[in-house]
């Protein structure tokens, strides 16, 4: 790769840093209207639902039954415990055991 | 900085830094297949640290696409993160606005959804840090390690792998939503709407992430809203 691929890098790495950076520094200490702050505090939860569906289905692509059995085993999991890392390491586990037998 | 603290940070994030593991490691194997060297690979992770733009610009560069085109693609894709730090700046603890600067930096969907979930009022500065750092560590260290050693786990890990930051989100939201029917109805309204524009392709993965959360927060609240009104107006009417 020649120079443009660095500069291509550095303008990659400036817009994917101002989005992460402007809303944090420069909302520091306001204090923003009732109405925006509740719908703020709703977007944890709902970016959660977008971000997992569909996509979750997809892991494996053309296999539509491996992101099925993932999505049942992950909710399964984290209906039955809490700890993070129980849901995470068994999810892949059970899926690891299914990918060997079929 | 509170040492306690930043440690349970980096504790909080083990689950991102594992979910990054085959992700990262695949992008170093691509890069290496797309004619990248380790050094411009991994470069990559280290300045830019968004996976899917970096797994893009790995397809349009090898498409000989112009750059000022990858650079632009990349920002509509990130455009998201708007969202989620305007969100995540409610819940963070008050500090210099260039240490919050330092840790913006370590914000991914994945950081996000594990400190923007935690059950404290306000979370701190140091707890930030601790789930950055490990999760970018994961990142740029697996991407040289993937370019290196140029080939990938095997293929039942590989597949099994590729769950794993899935069943993190899941495993941060299930928790959230039992009782609270809130939180039920904001996950479920994004999911479908984002299912819409996935299905129909009417909008790329970044805008539809965005605009089905946004649509589900504002929906959600206008709700709540009036629901708290109607709730106070006929304490009202009781009380004449």
């Amino acid at each position: 790769m020649g120079a443009w691929y660095w500069w291509t890098l550095i303008g990659m790495a400036i817009v994917t840093y101002i989005p992460r950076a402007v809303p944090l520094t420069f909302l520091e200490g306001k204090e923003l209207p009732p109405v925006v702050s509740g719908v703020l505090r709703n977007i944890p939860y709902a970016v959660l639902g977008a971000l997992i569906f569909p996509a979750i289905l997809y892991v494996q692509e053309g296999n539509l039954l491996f992101g099925l059995i993932g999505t049942v085993v992950a909710f399964t999991l984290a209906i039955l415990f809490s700890n993070l890392m129980v849901i995470v390491l068994g999810t892949i586990g059970v899926l690891a055991i299914y990918s060997l037998i079929f | 900085m509170n040492k306690n603290s930043f440690v349970l940070g980096l504790k909080a994030g083990l689950s991102i830094a594992i979910g990054y593991f085959p992700v990262a490691l695949t992008f170093g194997l691509l890069a290496k297949t797309s004619g990248l060297s380790i050094w411009e690979a991994t470069a990559m992770s280290i300045f830019v640290y968004a996976g899917a733009s970096q797994y893009m610009s790995l397809t349009l560069i090898s498409k000989g696409v112009d750059p000022i085109l990858i650079v632009l693609n990349t920002f509509v894709l990130n455009i998201r993160h708007f969202l989620m730090t305007a969100a995540l700046n409610e819940k963070m603890q008050s500090e210099k606005r260039w240490i919050k600067g330092i840790y913006a930096f370590g914000i991914t969907d994945e950081s996000f959804s594990v400190l923007a979930t935690r059950k404290e009022e306000k979370i701190g500065t140091a707890f930030a840090f601790g789930v950055a750092l490990i999760a970018y560590s994961s990142w740029v260290v697996f991407t040289a390690v993937g370019h290196v050693i140029g080939a990938n786990l095997p293929q039942f890990l590989q597949a099994a792998m590729s769950i794993a930051l899935y069943a993190m989100f899941v495993g941060l939201l299930v928790p959230s939503m039992r009782g609270n029917r809130k939180v039920v109805m904001l996950a479920l309204i994004a999911a479908v709407i984002n299912g819409f524009f996935y299905w129909t392709g009417i909008l790329s993965t970044g805008w539809s992430i965005l605009v089905a959360t946004l649509a589900s927060s504002i929906f959600v609240e206008i709700i709540y809203v009036r629901h708290e009104k109607r709730k106070r107006s006929g304490g009202q009417l009781k009380g004449v």
